[in-house]
This record gives structure tokens, C-alpha cells and sequence, in this order.
């Protein structure tokens, strides 16, 4: 089986430099500093991160690979690394070092061609509010090459099966439910038919009946049309029941990573049957945020 | 050939977006259309105040109107392109949109061009209406003006506008807080040496000089020539060329930078949301 998404030894670091703009802008065209960067490819701490206490390791030296067509999820509390992997997968970020490429395309050099296979619905409902949600969906849809007609008739499609009601569609979406709006935002992420789904806690927020519907999208998209997806989820249920892999990532670092019975089954059951819960407090030593916090 | 419709459908995608965002906000756009009629005939109102100050001696009026009025819709179409322009960071990241218009698969060049046209088609719509109801107020007499000529010279100096609006939009994506703010600074030093509201021949010599380094300033001689003057279209070549030149060099120039800018913005994070 190929590889949807493949991730070498990727290093991303945020905070305030010392150089001053106009060199910080002085970038090589490659985006990864020309492999000069001032961060260790290898395993070491990075030089930086010594020098300048402000700067902020995100995600720290990680490799996975995501077959095509597997689910594959990503725990993690707020602020291990989720997010900004899902956006340097998304070539919205650079890496400071390491590859990232989507069935075989390198993130960085090909971005246009990982873009064209690609599509993400992130926590937050990100639309133009006072547009409608057919109105967000055709701009959205055309920016992916679709035509007028055939959109119009995917989202009633889509919308439809996500069950959203026939009269939303032609509202403002600042008049709609949060739900009802991550429920747009999916069927945008689905109206580009992407081969890899990046689906940043798509479920956050929502109530238990608009999860499950979402979860079903999630199931079958994967199923009948063989999408790859990689979820993040602060559910563990969720993680449990959709993934067929999982990574659990801390500070960056990936600290586990297999299918959700191995990794429970690599813990103490200590009188009961273990939780993807129990395997995180046991390998991190931390609680994963509840839902609310990370609203 | 796919790739190519491919484009234009993403360029449509953006006017279309435009223009459902302006259905969507039309009573803002009232406002300000009824704040810009206002600000236009004010100053154009100057002109007949200094003729009664003067007490009709020395000073023409109707002309002074005219050239007033002149400077007001030249630079309100110029000023509008401007900022629709900057505006193409800066509206995405308030909505929250930007990051999902950034990885869409489409050139960057794709993006600025349908937002370019709209803002041209706009542009031309807007300082239209502002034009036929101060030509109504002033019983402006355009029997000998060049209207041909002064629409040409408006084409001319958008290219070079849209130049400059391209390098401004960096601002919006590296400063994310006051980003769109600082843009204001651009267009009011335009404002300042373009001879707008008085010939640039007013001006101290070190402003004179920044004058010949913006496109504002031919274009405004050139639309006044035609206009004011009715100097026929072929004469005006010498207003047209040096505002297509720095429309030549300003729009590579301007698309360059702001592609630095998007690969900095990359590199530090820079491209989320806001609103």
C-alpha cells in the first residue's frame, strides 16, 4: 500500500528572532533556510532554543507515515503539536528542518500539487460570516477548479446528507448554530473530493447528535471513496472508534504510536479495561484537556 | 488549456465573492458611498468659496470646481483600487478565511488578478455615480471635456495603483494586528505629493521632487488635460507612459515582494486568523 502522507525527522520552532526583518526576509526560495538552518537536523536540542528563551519548540523531530486510505489519529492536549503539523502538512507552514511529502509530493517544493490533493476543516469554522453557506461553498469550490452548476448540486448534496436544513443554506452563516457551521465547513472539505482529509478536532464543539452525524461522514468517506484522514481529536472515544492508528504526541513529540488495542493493551489494566485515556496519563503523565477547556 | 480555465475560474471566484460580500454589506457601502459624495463636494465646494473670498476678481470658480472635483474622483478611484488591493490579506484574515484561501490550489498571481478586477469594475462603478451627481450639483459643463481621454488615463494609472497595492498588502501579513492600519501611511504620502487638491508646483523642492515618483501625479495632470483642458487622446502619451511604466515595473516588483512576504509569513506562522 502507498503512502498518503510520509513525515521524516520535521521540526518546527515559533518565537521572536534576534535578526532584524529585513534579514529574517531574506529567505531561500527552498523554505527551509537552504538547509542552513540554525536548528540540528538530528536529535539534539536545538541551538536556538537555548539561545533565545521566547522560542517555542511545536513540533520536535517527528516521522510517521499514513498509508493511503487508513484513518490516522492524532492525540494530544493543547499545545503538543497537532495543529501545526495539520498546517505543515497543509503548506500554510515551512518546517525548520525535516521532509514532509503527500503521496509523494514534497510539501515544501510541490506545495501546488500537495494543494490539489488536499483539503482540512480545522477547529474553528473559518467562513465569510455574513455570506451564506452556499455562497462560502461556491467561492470555496471554484478556488478547487468546480463549476457553478455542479457545485450548487454537491452542496445541497452534501449539506443534505450532513443534515442541515434546506432553508440554512441560502442564510448568513453568522445566523447559524456552531455546529450547524462545522457541518459546512466539512462539506466544504468534502465538495473538493480530496484523496487526504486533515480534519483538526472537526467534533469539538459539537452536540452528541451533530458528532455522530460527522463521525458517519468521517466513516464513510473513508470507506466508499477511500479518502485518507488524519484526525486530531481530544475524543478519545472518537480516536477509538473511527482510527485505525494512532499517534499520541507531547510537546511535539510523538510518544506513542499504534493501532488503539496495542496501545492499550501496553498498559496495566489495573482492574478495569484500559482507556485510550489511561494510555495517555500513563505515558505523558498529563490529562488530555476536556472538551469545553478547548473550546 | 485546463490549467488556464482552471485560473479564471479561480479569478471569477473572487469577483464573485466580492460582489456577494458588497450584496451582503450594502448598507455599509451605502454609508460610505454617501460619506465619499459628501467629502467630494466639499472640496469641490472650495473652488466657489474662493472665488466669493476673492470677490470674483482674479479667481475662476467654475474652473477651480472642476479641478477640484477632478482631483476628489481621481483620487477616490485610486485610493479605492489601492485598498481593495491591500485588502486581499487583510479581509481573509479578519474573516478567518485566509488560511483556506492560502492553500488553495491557485497562483498567487490568480488571487491578486480577481481581486483586481473587482476592484477595477468597482472602482469605475463607485466613482461613477460620485461623478454623474457632482456633474448634476455644479451644472458642470463637460460639452469640451475629453471623456475618452480621462477615462484612458484612469485605465493607465490603475496599473501602476495595482503595483502599489500588491506591495502594500504585505503589511496586513506580517504586522496582523495593525498590518492594515499602516497601509493608511502610503496612500496619505500619495495623497500629499500627487497634487491632488493643488498643483505639485506648490510644493517645497524636496516634495516636488518625490511628486515625479508618483504615478498619481501624472495621472491627475493627464485626466485634468483631458478633462479640464479637452486635449485630444494622442497628446496625452506624455501623461500615459510614465504611468505605465511604473505600472510595468511596480506590479513584478509588487508580486515578488509579496511572495517573500508569503514565504516569511509561512516560515513564522504568521498566516492565521484574526477575527
Amino acid at each position: 500500500m502507498s503512502e498518503a502522507i510520509y513525515v521524516n525527522n520535521v521540526y518546527k520552532v515559533f518565537g521572536k528572532s534576534n535578526k532584524p526583518i529585513w534579514m529574517r526576509l531574506r529567505v531561500n526560495m527552498s523554505g527551509k533556510n537552504g538547509g542552513k538552518s540554525s536548528f540540528s537536523s538530528g536529535n539534539t536540542t536545538p541551538k536556538s532554543s537555548v539561545a533565545h528563551s521566547q522560542r517555542v519548540v511545536a513540533v520536535d523531530h517527528l516521522s510517521f507515515s499514513v498509508a493511503e486510505g487508513e484513518i490516522f489519529g492524532v492525540l494530544g492536549p493543547n499545545g503538543s503539536g497537532k495543529s501545526t503539523l495539520i498546517r505543515l502538512i497543509s503548506t500554510l507552514l515551512l518546517p525548520d528542518g525535516g521532509d514532509i511529502q503527500v503521496f509523494g509530493y514534497d510539501v515544501v517544493k510541490q506545495p501546488m500539487q500537495v494543494q490539489r490533493l488536499i483539503n482540512r476543516v480545522s477547529v474553528e469554522a473559518s467562513f465569510f460570516k455574513k455570506l451564506s453557506p452556499m455562497e462560502n461553498l461556491v467561492y470555496g469550490a471554484r478556488l478547487y477548479g468546480m463549476s457553478g452548476s455542479e457545485i450548487r448540486r454537491r452542496v445541497e448534496e452534501i449539506l443534505g446528507r450532513l443534515g442541515l436544513e434546506r432553508r440554512s443554506i441560502h442564510a448568513p452563516m453568522e445566523q447559524m448554530s456552531r455546529g450547524m457551521q462545522q457541518k459546512v465547513a466539512i462539506a466544504r472539505a468534502l465538495l473538493s473530493r480530496p484523496r487526504l482529509l486533515l480534519l483538526d478536532e472537526p467534533t469539538t464543539g459539537l452536540d452528541p447528535r451533530s458528532k455522530r452525524e460527522v463521525q458517519t461522514v468521517i466513516r464513510e468517506l473513508n470507506q466508499q471513496h477511500g479518502t485518507t484522514i488524519l484526525l486530531t481529536t481530544h475524543d478519545m472515544l472518537e480516536a477509538d472508534q473511527l482510527c485505525e492508528r494512532i499517534a499520541i504526541i507531547d510537546g511535539g513529540r510523538i510518544v506513542a504510536l499504534d493501532t488503539p488495542q496495542a496501545l492499550k493493551g501496553a498498559i496495566g489494566s489495573n482492574g478495569h479495561e484500559p482507556t485510550l485515556e489511561d494510555v495517555f496519563i500513563e505515558l505523558t503523565g498529563k490529562e488530555l484537556v476536556k472538551e469545553d477547556e478547548a473550546e | 488549456m485546463s490549467v488556464l480555465v482552471h485560473e479564471l475560474k479561480a479569478t471569477y471566484a473572487f469577483v464573485e465573492r466580492n460582489a456577494n460580500l458588497i450584496k451582503r454589506y450594502w448598507s455599509w457601502e451605502l454609508v460610505w458611498l454617501v460619506y465619499s459624495i459628501a467629502n467630494s463636494l466639499s472640496v469641490s465646494f472650495i473652488g466657489l468659496g474662493m472665488e466669493r473670498l476673492d470677490g470674483g476678481q482674479a479667481i475662476n470658480g467654475r474652473y477651480l470646481v472642476l479641478y477640484l472635483v477632478v482631483g476628489t474622483l481621481v483620487w477616490r478611484y485610486l485610493s479605492m483600487i489601492f485598498y481593495w488591493i491591500t485588502d486581499i490579506i487583510g479581509m481573509e484574515r479578519w474573516e478567518g478565511t485566509i488560511e483556506y484561501t492560502l492553500m488553495a490550489p491557485i497562483r498567487r498571481l490568480t488571487h491578486m488578478a480577481g481581486q483586481t478586477l473587482f476592484a477595477v469594475v468597482y472602482s469605475l462603478l463607485f466613482t461613477g455615480v460620485i461623478l454623474l451627481l457632482t456633474v448634476l450639483l455644479f451644472e458642470i459643463d463637460m460639452r469640451n471635456a475629453n471623456l475618452l481621454g480621462g477615462a484612458i488615463m484612469l485605465i493607465a494609472g490603475s496599473l501602476s495603483f495595482i503595483g502599489v497595492g500588491i506591495m502594500g498588502s504585505i503589511l496586513p501579513m506580517l504586522f496582523p494586528e495593525r498590518g492594515s492600519q499602516m497601509t493608511h501611511v502610503i496612500i496619505a504620502l500619495l495623497l500629499l505629493v500627487s497634487g491632488v487638491y493643488y498643483p505639485v508646483e506648490v510644493l517645497p523642492g524636496v516634495l516636488q521632487k518625490l511628486a515625479v515618483f508618483s504615478p498619481a501625479t501624472y495621472v491627475l495632470d493627464g485626466t485634468r488635460e483631458a478633462l479640464l483642458n479637452g486635449i485630444p487622446s494622442l497628446q496625452l502619451w506624455q501623461y500615459i507612459w510614465p504611468t505605465l511604466l511604473m505600472g510595468t515595473l511596480a506590479i513584478p516588483i509588487g508580486l515578488w515582494i509579496f511572495k517573500q512576504a508569503e514565504l516569511y509569513a509561512k516560515r513564522t506562522g504568521k498566516l492565521h486568523r484574526n477575527g
